[in-house]
């Protein structure tokens, strides 16, 4: 999120698309009826079906699965067209004025660079154009054919509402009526807040249907300011604390990013990503990039780590390729896997292609599942018949079940998706022989060590070298990793004067007092201040809100450095006041920055230096045109891979044409002659993942998975309400009870009609509830362009009733 | 936000209420507490209500109730039915609201509404098995049930229902346990966008007419409180915003009252019996006197002896 849970409150617009907060998040989902009780806010709600948000929303329109970026570019066009943009935030704050280069260019749906057998571009052509100062040339009055807001203006045309309704089945009026509500707040008074979860990240394109979000707010004016924001909704209590701490195979811890093979030395490395500012007095403040680095780096090798060595640099892993999900399952299905250590990890029933996986899963020599319950992965080499195709017999797979203890048995913190950092105690006793996750790898640690240290071994150095400094080496405590996350003082730390600020020993109060010659150390720069000089800050309760605009700054710890809403410089004008006194928030009191929360911002950088308020941009403002993005420096609308339907715009481009697709599987995606039906994945309220499914009062209010289907189809089929009903992709099939509904509704789009059918996802053959095979039988093996996160959302079904009883 | 009512402390905390403070006992006669408790209610807003079942989980977890897992029907309400375990259920409606021409999704928890005159207690004929506090509560005393069910026909939401185990009949309590020590009840407790509220009675009037200005702000011009005069209003009740239409909510009673039956069983025919067991009584007190003694003669045991003889 780059606002808070609590944020939501100051709303004047709440707009929920590719996400269900309602059912999915329904305790942060009270901000959401607590802007609308009190505030008299809105809610809008865009879904391909009438959900338990749309139940309590202003309006609601649907929206066929795998289209929201023509639906997005729709509201972009609007805006553009309609001059519902905030002038003078975008002017300011945005790159709009930034010239591109000469020789960029899209045509036919690619954009200039694109090399189709590595199916990937070649990004020069998408960058600034530069003067010869070192600075990025603009235009002011965005008049240049070759500024971002004429490229942009050009390249949103085509998206008008009569094509987005073609495309995305959203009818004219319902989705005019969402550009309306969304252009309420391009006025400096009135704001909006995007809420979104998997329902955009899902898909071969879900980072582009964040960008158009992005996009959107920054026209809107609604980035840095209360009530605004893009807003990611994370789904585990402690997801965005998982990512936060680099779990992803190519990040490290806050962000900063693991070594590749081309990065020999660390200088090559850090030298690609110390930025240095595009426009004149910038802050670009991953210039500090080295002093995260190193600090990191310290706490990783300890005394090891010196100057010399390079601060243990060496002994990181240099990676070829991202180890994502989709290529560890790839990988492993070509046999060239030797063990898996599945930890909180349901890979058979979560991840896309379920025989696949099956079988995957039973090439492993050994299969090592870490959970406080039976998960159906520690349990996929089972016959479960028609739940679980396994043959115990030809699986040579050994599994190792490790109980561990579940998140009340233990202390600890959670990371929420308002990036607070909250501590939590223990309130049980550990169950049975259960024992702390932290136990167990710590225990792994040091017997692979030892038999190392007896019997030696190739490549030995980077375990021989990690820093183990724990009271007790076999249970490092919860207390002693948040410290080291923290980071603090390895020497006396002195300033310009010579005077001591931080004493060695000392725990860090900011990641401003990071340093780059090894004398302070620290595993994650983002938490740095959460366990600080002052103590524990994730342990604060205190509810206090002072300047009542629902800023809980003594609640917990809010990375980073206790801040509530991200660049939210942005919440005033250029010269530091605020855009109105309904949204007044950071502003500059003449001498210092200052307001309801921490300034993400220099304090002391009066307004007239004219910094931007993106200080992570060299550009210091935000991007309308973003190069980095894999599939093009703007949103495009791509079909999924499974599509019912040609792309209307651009009807020879399948899918993404940027993204990864492995040999195999391009050719299980089905067609829509023998799939017509658009199937998407859920989740229920009554459940939580995977998990709840073993808990006996979630499997009493939701016992038994069901297919959602629209009375239309169902018509169509022959399907009773409470039937069963078989639904095939070409990769596998799944039965269940058909819930027939008014909720969804069959799709016109470009003139043929399409059938929508819903799978909750929260079922499998190991706990209370109702076997069922696992869903992700059904979905395709393909990620985003960026993230590689399955494209779980949209894919193509069949449908048909069955024998079996009928309720 | 309504203030959120605070945790209990450690320490025991006597009961707020108990068997002095009744003012009305099933199939007894009693003098009802001399001052009426603060009248207590729950408001469901079924506005703000996200069908989450949480309030369900919460009432199964604290009454420490165990319910069957079942199975899928094709529609999202589960259990399919209020039953002896589950005293709360969710009950969803889908309607195409023929003015917007939009569809709504109509999500209503269901359970007792603790009427002020309640049905299921004036056609209870065990003593003490139902009995009204004086803030409004009605309870169940399972030990003084005989299981008739009765008070199913008595009641106009159709709530209670008889265990097949022990053939005792169960309802939702409001929580009177947390509610005799200052707590709302589990599912208020539980309930995540403050759809259900708990306080006094009038509390929750002025709070539900903040919601209804809301709805009608929104476009609900019928928005309104169900708080149903044909049982003297509920210590459960109801923003709706069709309160012109209640029944709409999947089959709440427009007009809920007693059944005339159990009206004229438990009236007139009560008194009506009563009178005809007075009048026989007095008949044979009359015949008493009158006729005096059955007394048996010495010819009576004679002829006795003499059959047994035989």
């Amino acid at each position: 999120m780059t606002n808070s849970w609590t944020d939501i409150k100051n709303a004047d617009v709440v707009w929920i698309m590719g996400g269900n907060a309602a059912e999915a998040h329904p305790c942060g989902f009270k901000w959401v009826t607590e802007a609308k009780a009190e505030r008299g806010a809105k809610l809008m709600v865009v879904d391909p079906r009438f959900t338990r948000s749309a139940a309590v929303s202003d309006h609601y329109s649907p929206i066929r699965s795998g289209t929201d970026i023509a639906f997005l570019s729709g509201v972009i066009n609007y805006l553009l067209t309609n001059e519902k943009i905030q002038r003078d935030y975008v002017k300011n704050y945005t790159n709009i004025s930034f010239l591109v280069k000469e020789g960029f260019g899209f045509e036919d749906g690619l954009f200039t660079g694109y090399n189709e057998t590595t199916r990937s571009y070649d990004k020069a052509s998408w960058q600034y154009e530069m003067g010869p100062d070192g600075f990025v040339v603009k235009d002011e009055t965005l008049s240049h054919p070759r500024s971002v807001y004429q490229i942009m203006k050009k390249h949103f045309s085509v998206y008008t509402p009569e094509m987005v309704e073609r495309i995305s089945g959203a009818p004219k009026d319902k989705f005019l009526k969402v550009c309306e509500m969304a252009a309420s707040c391009s006025t400096k008074d009135r704001t909006m807040t995007i809420m979104y979860a998997l329902g955009w990240t899902q898909h071969s394109h879900g980072a582009q249907n964040i960008r158009c979000a992005a996009m959107i707010q920054l026209l809107l004016g609604n980035i840095g300011v209360p009530g605004g924001g893009i807003n990611a909704l994370r789904g585990h209590s402690n997801v965005q604390g998982i990512t936060d701490i680099g779990t992803l195979t190519a990040s490290l811890p806050g962000y900063l990013a693991m070594p590749v093979d081309g990065e020999p030395t660390l200088d090559s490395h850090l030298v690609k990503r110390q930025f240095k500012p595009i426009q004149a007095n910038q802050t670009s403040y991953w210039q500090n990039y080295r002093k995260f680095y190193v600090s990191f780096l310290k706490s990783m090798y300890g005394e090891k780590a010196t100057k010399e060595n390079e601060f243990g640099y060496q002994w990181l892993p240099k990676l070829d390729v991202a180890y994502d999900v989709l290529r560890m399952f790839d990988l492993m299905h070509q046999g060239k896997t030797t063990g898996l250590l599945c930890q909180g990890f349901n890979p058979l029933m979560s991840v896309s292609h379920a025989d696949k996986n099956r079988a995957s899963l039973s090439k492993l020599k050994f299969l090592v599942s870490m959970d406080p319950i039976e998960t159906d992965t520690a349990r996929f080499w089972e016959n479960h018949g028609e739940f679980n195709k396994a043959d115990p017999a030809k699986i040579q797979t050994e599994v190792f079940m490790l109980p561990v203890t579940s998140f009340v048995e233990e202390e600890g913190s959670f990371t929420n998706s308002s990036r607070a950092v909250m501590w939590k105690w223990q309130a049980a006793d550990p169950y049975a022989q259960s024992r702390k996750d932290i136990e167990i790898l710590a225990d792994l640690f040091i017997r692979i060590k030892k038999l190392y240290e007896k019997d030696g071994g190739k490549g030995i150095e980077p375990l021989m070298a990690v820093d183990w400094n724990y009271k007790d080496p076999h249970d490092p405590s919860a207390d002693e990793l948040a410290k080291e996350l923290n980071g603090k003082a390895l020497v006396d730390l002195t300033n310009a004067e010579g005077k001591v600020v931080r004493a060695a020993g000392q725990q860090l109060a900011t990641f401003g007092e990071m340093r780059d010659d090894g004398s302070t150390n620290g595993v994650q720069w983002i938490y740095t201040g959460f366990y600080g000089p002052n103590g524990n800050l994730a342990q604060r309760r205190n509810n206090a809100d002072p300047s009542g605009m629902s800023v809980y700054g003594l609640w917990g710890f809010s990375w980073p450095a206790n801040r509530r809403i991200l660049y939210n410089r942005a919440s005033a004008d250029p010269e530091g006041n605020p855009w109105s006194d309904a949204k007044k928030y950071v502003f500059w009191n003449g001498k210092t920055w200052g307001g309801a929360d921490v300034p993400d911002f220099v304090p002391t950088n009066a307004p007239s230096n004219g910094s931007g308020p993106f200080i992570m941009n060299p550009e210091g403002v935000s991007r309308l045109f973003a190069a980095p993005m894999a599939e093009g420096p703007l949103p495009v609308h791509y079909e999924p891979f499974e599509s019912p339907v040609a792309n209307v715009l651009y009807p020879k481009i399948k899918g993404n044409p940027a993204a990864r697709v492995f040999k195999g599987d391009m050719e299980v995606f089905g067609n829509a002659k023998d799939f017509p039906i658009v199937a998407t994945t859920y989740r229920l309220v009554e459940h939580f993942h995977y998990w709840t499914k073993s808990v006996h009062a979630n499997a009493v209010v939701q016992p038994e998975f069901f297919v959602e289907l629209s009375e239309e189809l169902a018509a169509e089929k022959g399907i009773k309400r409470g039937q069963m009903v078989r639904v095939w992709s070409n990769r596998g099939e799944v039965k269940g009870k058909a819930v027939v509904t008014k909720r969804l509704k069959p799709f016109k789009i470009d003139g043929k009609t399409v059938h929508q059918v819903g799978l909750p996802l929260n079922f499998g053959f190991i706990g209370e509830t109702k076997k069922a095979a696992p869903i992700n039988s059904l979905t395709p093996y393909v990620g985003d362009a960026n993230a590689q996160t399955p494209e779980f959302k949209a894919f193509l079904v069949n449908i048909e009733p069955i024998a079996g009883p009928v309720a | 936000m309504f203030p959120p009512i605070p945790n209990p402390q450690a320490k025991p905390i006597e009961a707020k209420f108990g068997d002095k403070d009744l003012i009305k006992r099933s199939a007894s006669n009693i003098t009802p507490a001399a001052q009426r408790q603060t009248q207590v209610a729950k408001l469901i807003d079924v506005s703000k209500c996200i069908g989450c079942k949480a309030c369900q989980v919460a009432c199964l977890e604290w009454n420490n109730l165990t319910e069957e897992v079942g199975i899928n029907t094709g529609v999202y309400e589960n259990p399919h039915d209020l039953t002896p375990n589950s005293w709360t259920l969710m009950r969803y409606t889908e309607y195409e609201n023929p003015e917007s021409g939009n569809l709504e999704w109509l999500i209503r928890k269901d359970g007792c509404m603790h009427c002020e005159d309640p049905g299921c207690l004036k056609a209870c004929p065990a003593p003490g098995a139902i009995v009204q506090y004086s803030n409004g509560i009605v309870d169940f005393v399972h030990e003084n049930c005989i299981g008739c069910g009765y008070c199913i026909k008595g009641c106009p939401f159709n709530i209670p229902r008889v265990s097949k185990v022990d053939n005792k009949a169960y309802k939702c309590t409001l929580c009177s346990d947390r509610v005799a020590v200052g707590q709302g009840p589990a599912c208020q407790k539980a309930c995540p966008t403050q759809a259900i509220v708990f306080g006094t009675k009038d509390e929750m009037k002025q709070w539900a007419d903040k919601r209804i200005k809301d709805l009608k702000s929104r476009g609900y011009n019928n928005a309104g409180l169900y708080d149903p005069p044909g049982v003297q209003g509920t210590h459960v009740m109801y923003v709706l915003h069709h309160a012109d239409k209640p029944n709409l909510y999947s089959g709440l009673a427009d007009n809920p009252r007693i059944s005339p039956i159990v009206e004229f069983w438990k009236g007139f025919t009560k008194y009506a019996g009563l009178t005809a067991m007075v009048a026989v009584a007095g008949f044979g007190l009359l015949h008493h006197v009158v006729a005096g003694a059955n007394r048996v003669t010495e010819h009576d045991e004679q002829e006795a002896k003499r059959l047994a003889e035989k």
